[in-house]
């Protein structure tokens, strides 16, 4: 290897050696049914863990992430390399959200030099799993809005809440937990970001169960959890920076533009991928040239979706199209399962509502039709991401806010009369 | 716009603007759409000497791009084109020379292709069928090694203009492409009613037309390979020039949001149209984005070229239209007068969605491609 000369080995040689060590090491995939929603998935969380230190220990974890901090300073080119070798292996998909694609680059970009070393080095080893302690219960879109209350006390904090929609927090080590800790500042100004130990005194996880059986989502309570004074990322009541960085990592990461991930599609937890071409055959529709159509239609969708990440995310990289881009990719990503939730229910015809008792069939079309929204709700609804190109990327006025340079204690947080 | 042009291909595209600004503004547009051809052929041969039908060809034929990539940078040409809906046989010429180039041989009609002396084009749509360039029912009779045509075929761009003609026509063992003169013994050629107001259509009609066999394109074995790659053309170049179209439409309007006020207010201030830039943002970007990557796909004969330029056929050729129809919504009363430009793209992106296969198509082209 060339690693003595300090040059950085070029994508194919990567790609060679990636390819050759996956097969020596890494178990190939099995055909093997998703969990059903709801199912216990402490296995696959252990599982994910365990198949991270693999990739740790080969030398092919943290691609993207510096050296400095336990990854292999690459580019996004090696990490799409190996990504593409990596298809038909299991892979830690569980860890590419939050964890590596949206919490670990936030530290890398706006933590101490303390929180890089120590929690990225960790996630990357496959020690540790991060999670989001963001939106709350009392708005998701109004993020800024949070009412999580963290106050001085010597050198500790100490934090009183609840925070909600964390993905997998009942798997996690850490979590990026954003709390208000000057009152009199207006919403912005007035927020700090903590790094906070999710098994400690205080902390109250509760799972939350969605329509369609998921308890992925958890809600979490804060009574009195002491964090010390070094959990801050980036600086005291400049917490709103830090929250930004995760929100643009969210929507690189929802929209499939993320360079930190290892591996490609969507991890076993999920039951929502759809095989439409399968679902045609099965149905024995192949031959109706309105569901050919229906067919064709959603497949260009989807490719259009992997071509506009290209662009898009290459545009942002260099310089060509601003951060805020990264929502044009969100909401096209909401659009493509829209369509592929829709088109799904019109080619099952009556099999999405009906079938055999047991039998994995049409019939899931028609419950993931039932969670169709929930793709332009999570990770910023596809509202606020209409606002963010608007206002950002086209600079059209921004919408009139009644929080905007008041203190925040003055601002209601509900019907007054 | 691609966003990622090289140097030389940034360099292009401001000298195909400039020309096109100068030679070609919408005023033009409006004074051909009075006159019966459509398009000034001096003005195409001078277009010609900027490279707009050499791009395809090699460098040995008397061919040769800017960049290299000749594909590519006529869909810069076409974007271009697109955003001040241009007339003349961008597409039309270069399909079929795509063609010929594909198919080997006839090398003094591509020279003249070339140079803008002739204009040639595809004679693939028969009346009353839709998108199937494999199964024409205008027929080639053998006879010797020559052939005798007959049948009609319609949606001709250019017909009126076209020194040439690309038939594809049934023989015995298949499918087989003709170069025919317009001037041939038995070809007539018939105005048709055209929605654009510059880019005209004819109905050709092929009664005994004898074709001597150095016209014959291919041969019957190759010819599906060379039907395919002029669809690939034809396609990446409508998809760029529909996009280019829609990307002046968007930003006119945005623009219009800005200077218009209602109730003391820019139109850009209310949510509710707010909400609709933002959708029309993202389908335009996905439009380049879909437009690009088939443009790159044809140039490097990547195997999915073929689904990617249905790809791009089914969503830029839905999304052309309905973007600018919001754009004519937004635009109020003034967006369906004549005087307004809008109508010149729409008229445009309409025709380019319906020609060279529907979306519709292009969708069960797909899943035939997929093998479903």
């Amino acid at each position: 290897m060339t690693d003595q000369l300090d040059e950085m080995e070029d994508v194919e040689s990567f790609r060679l050696r990636a390819r050759a060590w996956l097969k020596e090491n890494m178990p190939k995939l099995e055909d093997k049914p998703p969990l059903r929603i709801g199912e216990d998935d402490d296995v696959e969380w252990l599982r994910a863990r365990e198949l991270q230190k693999m990739l740790y220990a080969g030398g092919f974890a943290g691609i993207c992430f510096p050296k400095e901090y336990g990854g292999l300073g690459l580019t996004p080119a090696h990490q799409r390399a190996f990504n593409e070798e990596s298809e038909g292996y299991e892979m830690p998909l569980l860890l590419n959200i939050p964890t590596f694609s949206i919490c670990a680059p936030t530290i890398l970009d706006m933590g101490s030099e303390q929180q890089k070393r120590e929690r990225i080095s960790a996630a990357i080893r496959g020690d540790e799993v991060l999670v989001q302690f963001l939106s709350e219960p009392r708005g998701g879109s109004d993020l800024a809005g949070v009412i999580t209350r963290a106050t001085r006390d010597g050198d500790m904090w100490v934090i009183n809440g609840a925070k909600t929609w964390s993905t997998s927090a009942y798997a996690a080590d850490y979590g990026l937990l954003l709390a208000r800790t000057d009152w009199d500042a207006p919403k912005h100004r007035g927020l700090t970001m903590f790094l906070v130990k999710v098994n400690q005194p205080g902390v109250t996880l509760r799972r939350i169960k969605m329509v369609n059986g998921s308890t992925e989502f958890c809600e979490e309570f804060f009574d009195n959890v002491m964090v010390p004074a070094d959990a801050v990322v980036g600086e005291v009541n400049n917490g709103w920076a830090v929250a930004s960085r995760q929100l643009f990592y969210e929507r690189t990461a929802v929209g499939g533009g993320s360079p930190y991930v290892s591996g490609v599609g969507r991890p076993n937890l999920v039951t929502s991928n759809f095989d439409l071409v399968d679902l045609v055959r099965k149905t024995g529709t192949a031959e109706d040239p309105r569901v050919r159509e229906l067919l064709g239609e959603a497949v260009a969708h989807q490719r259009v979706q992997d071509q506009l990440i290209d662009r898009v995310t290459g545009g942002i990289t260099r310089g060509h199209l601003p951060d805020s881009a990264s929502s044009i990719i969100r909401l096209f990503h909401a659009e493509t399962d829209w369509k592929n939730a829709d088109v799904g229910l019109q080619i099952a015809g009556s099999a999405a509502v009906t079938g055999v008792v047991g039998e994995d069939g049409p019939l899931r079309y028609g419950e993931s039709y039932l969670t169709r929204q929930s793709t332009s709700l999570g990770g910023g609804s596809t509202e606020m991401a209409r606002n963010i190109i608007s206002e950002r990327v086209l600079g059209m006025p921004r919408e009139f806010a009644a929080d905007r340079d008041v203190p925040f204690s003055q601002v209601p947080q509900g019907r007054t009369s | 716009m691609d966003l990622d042009l090289t140097a030389d291909q940034k360099l292009f595209r401001t000298t195909s603007k400039k020309f096109l600004d100068n030679e070609a503004p919408l005023t033009r547009v409006r004074e051909l759409a009075e006159d019966a051809a459509g398009f000034d052929r001096d003005w195409w041969s001078r277009g010609a000497e900027l490279g707009w039908a050499a791009m395809l060809v090699p460098e040995e034929l008397g061919g040769g791009s800017v960049s290299g990539q000749g594909l590519m940078d006529l869909a810069i040409v076409a974007e271009e084109m697109g955003r001040l809906v241009t007339p003349g046989p961008l597409l039309a010429t270069n399909a079929v020379i795509a063609g010929l180039v594909h198919a080997g041989g006839h090398e003094e009609t591509i020279e003249r292709l070339v140079s803008g002396e002739a204009v040639a084009s595809w004679a693939v749509y028969e009346p009353g069928a839709g998108w199937r360039p494999d199964r024409p029912a205008v027929t080639a009779r053998a006879k010797g090694d020559a052939y005798v045509l007959d049948g009609v075929k319609d949606r001709v761009e250019a017909a009126g203009q076209a020194d040439l003609f690309l038939v594809t026509a049934q023989t015995d063992s298949g499918p087989l492409q003709f170069l025919v003169d317009a001037t041939a013994d038995g070809v007539t050629v018939v105005p048709s009613a055209s929605l654009d107001l510059v880019r005209r259509f004819g109905e050709v009609r092929l009664e005994g037309v004898e074709i001597p066999a150095a016209a014959v394109v291919g041969s019957v074995e190759t010819t599906p390979a060379t039907i395919e790659r002029q669809l690939q053309v034809a396609v990446v170049l409508q998809c760029a020039e529909s996009t280019g179209a829609v990307d002046r439409v968007f930003e006119f309007t945005v623009q219009w949001a800005f200077d218009r006020y209602s109730f003391g207010r820019p139109l850009a201030s209310y949510q509710a149209l707010k909400h609709r830039f933002a959708d029309m943002k993202t389908w335009l970007e996905a439009c380049h984005a879909t437009s690009g990557a088939a443009a790159r796909a044809v140039q490097e004969g990547s195997p999915d070229a073929a689904e990617l330029i249905s790809v791009a056929k089914s969503y830029v050729g839905q999304r052309s239209v309905e973007i600018i129809q919001d754009c004519v919504q937004l635009h109020g009363g003034i967006g369906v007068t004549w005087e307004h430009d809008l109508h010149l793209y729409l008229r445009r992106v309409t025709v380019n969605r319906a020609l060279y296969g529907t979306p519709e198509e292009h969708r069960r082209r797909i899943a035939d491609i997929l093998e479903v």
